[in-house]
């Protein structure tokens, strides 16, 4: 016992055996939950008074631009981790969460910008709030940049942690921005602290995608990690055997 | 709680926003089957060269 725990989590083939009986349960709530409050959201949640159905961008927009935030700290943890511990799966997790974040990044833009189109008059302002957010994308865009950069897999891993571990200043700002300055984009419906501005009608489908997101965001993480497990894996004897079908299961003590 | 439109082209149209409300889904959506189906083409892209590799190495091991 004690911290062997530890160790084994930093076993990619412990995770990459452990993860696998998750992925079917994780793709049936994920999608499950997804398509009910995707749904729910078109088709089923009052008209806003103000934005009339516009505001229904916000059942996509606003959950994943949380998962694009957390998925920021989950690839800045998972390369301190392996800065510090000299790990080898926190750096797979890290460099899996980057293409991830990436594209959830553009989704976030994407509809933002659409969305303010006929809310704002306008698809894009330089204010606080979207630039800071801008330099989210960026900073995963680097991430994967420098993943590319460099011959030697160990330096480019640590490169591009450095990287991450310094963006991680922009994630504050980017959440604080809506009230550290006068900007066009409204300020949290939801609050942690007080009361939410938002009625329950409405809520319940935007916390079901919320969720949904989530599980989704867990399940894709676990798809690109493994992947990348087996890219760098590939010339261990487990990865060999598995590629020949004729796979062991690891044995219960001895993950390594 | 009940369906909000009349018709399904009310549904389409949400007075005049629905562009903006139906392409925004199907950017999200195209997007999360993109993230899903992508590390599992790569995965059996992977499986497929490598078992190729191998049984290449294999074969020249026993020349």
């Amino acid at each position: 016992m004690g911290w062997q725990w530890f160790h084994r989590l930093g076993s990619p083939r412990w995770f990459y055996e452990k993860t696998e009986i998750w992925i079917p349960w994780l793709t049936i709530l994920a999608w499950g939950l997804l398509l009910v409050g995707g749904v729910w959201g078109l088709g089923f949640a009052p008209e806003d008074a103000k934005q009339h159905n516009s505001y229904r961008i916000l059942y996509i927009h606003a959950p994943v631009a949380f998962i694009s935030m957390s998925c920021y700290y989950i690839m800045a943890i998972s390369g301190a981790i392996g800065l510090v511990w000299k790990m080898k799966l926190p750096f797979m997790v890290m460099k899996a969460a980057a293409p991830i974040g990436l594209a959830l990044t553009v989704v976030v833009l994407s509809t933002g910008s659409i969305w303010g189109k006929p809310t704002w008059g306008t698809w894009w302002e330089w204010d606080a709030r979207l630039t800071s957010y801008l330099i989210l994308s960026f900073l995963y865009l680097g991430v994967i940049a420098l993943q590319q950069a460099f011959q030697s897999r160990d330096t480019a891993d640590k490169a591009s942690a450095i990287l991450a571990l310094v963006g991680t200043v922009n994630i504050p700002i980017i959440y604080k921005s809506v009230d550290w300055w006068y900007t066009l984009h409204q300020p949290a419906t939801l609050k942690l602290v007080g009361k939410s501005t938002i009625d329950p009608s409405m809520l319940y489908p935007l916390f079901i995608m919320i969720i949904g997101f989530y599980f989704f965001f867990t399940l894709v993480l676990i798809l690109h990690t493994r992947t990348e497990i087996l890219r760098r894996e590939s010339r261990t004897q487990w990865v060999r055997d598995l590629v020949l079908g004729k796979a062991k299961k690891l044995p219960e003590e001895s993950a390594q | 709680m009940k369906f909000q439109f009349d018709s399904l082209d009310a549904f389409m149209q949400m007075k005049g926003h629905g562009v903006y409300v139906w392409a925004s889904y199907a950017i999200v959506y195209t997007i999360l089957i993109y993230l899903t189906l992508s590390p599992l083409l790569q995965k059996k892209a992977f499986l497929k060269q490598q078992k190729k590799w191998l049984k290449l190495q294999e074969s020249s091991e026993n020349v």
